[in-house]
């Protein structure tokens, strides 16, 4: 799992072409949705939290934003993790689709709150790639997980 | 991994469990972002969460690191001569051009009627290093390899050889958060060098141009106007470039003019920056004096409430309507006159110990 994080906030802070950027899916959130989804004891909330306080030192103006943020998305999937679970891959997708988007809306309005506004467009860019990049990012964390059972 | 929830033998009701941990966290952010946002107490947690980031963050940026040491590695002779003799032909422009500025400082001096002429305004100064990692793709942030341990504070100005390129938001130990005059939440005091001018050159969220919103639409000002910092605003001091006037659009029903201007730093192809340090007795230094608790942060272009100490001595003046009267010749630090510029620079005093 800490393997994971740490691939993931590496792909987060990788430095990519402006346009490529819009579109960086958001791989940290991916990873503790994933680990909420299938592992809400040892995952959830508390890797939501610490993720996010990782976030917010790399990227955020306030700290405790995304934080938050992480933690309300982590929440939603424990909470729902049993149905999430038996879902295919598609119809996952779709609820991290959602999940994305009320992430990223929480950033938004925290970032509006705090006086940092950033209205572009291009921030909800990452919840379409992040929804698709889902299937395989699943595969992949679930074949890295099974092979270490 | 795989252990689907067998990991943790807590007998705790999941739901509830996960309910009252989900507030717990949530009520835990919110005292953070609330301490970070109106208190400014987490300027030393933010300090260890920097440091404890900057080995990941140089991990991040090793491979291309390593690519661009490879490539200039293996560059060619004739590549290299070829650098080489540009770099040559470079030193003697800008030693002609020394040359001519020593007599010039001079005149200035005895112009001035000071006996000497005045030592640089800028004291020493530290090239530092971009770490190629992406901060956040929706602001205009660079991180550099110098922090505290080399001098540097919150709130210094940056610069590349060609002009202006930002100042230090958040400083850790070994690296410094850089907020580029191209991010919306910035805006540079400047003075336009033909007419002088004052206005304010805010971000735009890219980083090849900068809007002058606040110039009247019967302003003298034309494209390939230059703009130099006017030295007010307490960051950074008189005189150093930062743009150049690309565009201006006046419209007949609008009272103000849309200007667009593009920074003459190399922005987006920087690799080596540098940390600047003025002298604070020198007439172009910062109007509000490096050392001595500088007012950085307007409260007009902050929703959030500023430090009263930070506004008390003079109400600080919105982004000006009209031009400001051109008072003051323009190398005479206006004292105290809380232009807006650095608005995401909180109000916070600067812990400056170069």
């Amino acid at each position: 799992m800490l393997l994971a994080a740490l691939v993931a906030l590496i792909l987060t802070a990788l430095p990519l072409p402006p346009w490529l950027d819009i579109l960086r899916p958001a791989f940290l959130v991916l990873m503790v949705l994933y680990w909420s989804v299938n592992a809400p004891r040892t995952g959830g909330l508390g890797l939501g939290f610490l993720a996010g306080l990782t976030l917010d030192v790399f990227q955020g103006p306030v700290l405790g934003e995304h934080a938050l943020a992480l933690v309300l998305v982590s929440y939603l999937a424990v909470r729902e993790h049993q149905r999430i679970r038996s879902k295919p891959s598609f119809q996952q997708a779709l609820f991290v689709f959602a999940a994305l988007l009320i992430y990223e809306f929480v950033l938004f309005a925290i970032d509006g709150w705090s006086g940092h506004p950033v209205t572009s467009l291009q921030r909800w860019g990452h919840t379409v790639t992040g929804a698709l990049v889902w299937p395989p990012a699943a595969a992949i964390l679930a074949y890295g997980a099974g092979r270490r059972a | 991994m795989a252990a689907f929830g067998t990991g943790a033998g807590r007998p705790l009701g999941r739901g509830g469990s996960a309910g009252f941990r989900f507030t717990l966290y949530a009520l835990l952010s919110v005292v953070i972002m609330y301490l970070d946002q109106r208190q400014h107490y987490l300027e030393q947690l933010r300090y260890v969460l920097q440091a404890a980031a900057y080995p990941i963050q140089l991990a991040v940026n090793s491979p291309p690191a390593a690519w661009r040491w490879l490539r200039e590695s293996l560059q060619t002779r004739e590549v290299l001569q070829a650098e080489n003799a540009r770099l040559r032909a470079v030193q003697r422009d800008l030693e002609l051009r020394s040359m001519r500025y020593e007599a010039l400082a001079r005149e200035n001096g005895e112009l001035r009627g000071l006996a000497a002429a005045l030592p640089p305004v800028a004291e020493r100064w530290l090239p530092a290093e971009i770490v190629s990692i992406q901060l956040s793709s929706l602001r205009q942030r660079l991180l550099i390899d110098r922090g505290a341990v080399n001098g540097v504070f919150k709130g210094q100005a940056v610069l590349d050889d060609k002009g202006l390129i930002g100042q230090t938001t958040h400083v850790g130990p070994w690296s410094a958060e850089v907020i580029l005059i191209t991010d919306p939440e910035h805006a540079v005091p400047v003075r336009i060098e033909r007419t002088g001018l004052r206005t304010i050159a805010v971000g735009n969220a890219d980083t090849t141009s900068l809007a002058l919103p606040y110039l009247p639409a019967n302003a003298d000002i034309k494209g390939g106007d230059l703009l130099v910092t006017s030295g007010l605003g307490g960051v950074f001091p008189e005189g150093y470039p930062v743009a150049r006037v690309t565009e201006v659009h006046r419209d007949a029903v609008q009272p103000l003019a849309q200007v667009r201007a593009a920074p003459l730093a190399h922005i987006d192809t920087d690799s080596e920056l540098l940390l600047v340090w003025f002298r604070a007795d020198h007439p172009a230094a910062p109007a509000a004096g490096a050392g001595s608790e500088p007012k950085s942060g307007n409260a007009a272009m902050q929703p959030q409430a500023v430090k009263p100490r930070a506004a008390a001595p003079h109400p600080a003046v919105a982004p000006p309507l009209a031009t400001p009267p051109p008072a003051a010749p323009p190398a005479t630090p206006s004292p105290r006159s809380a232009p807006p510029e650095a608005p995401t620079a909180e109000a916070a005093p600067q812990q400056g110990e170069p």
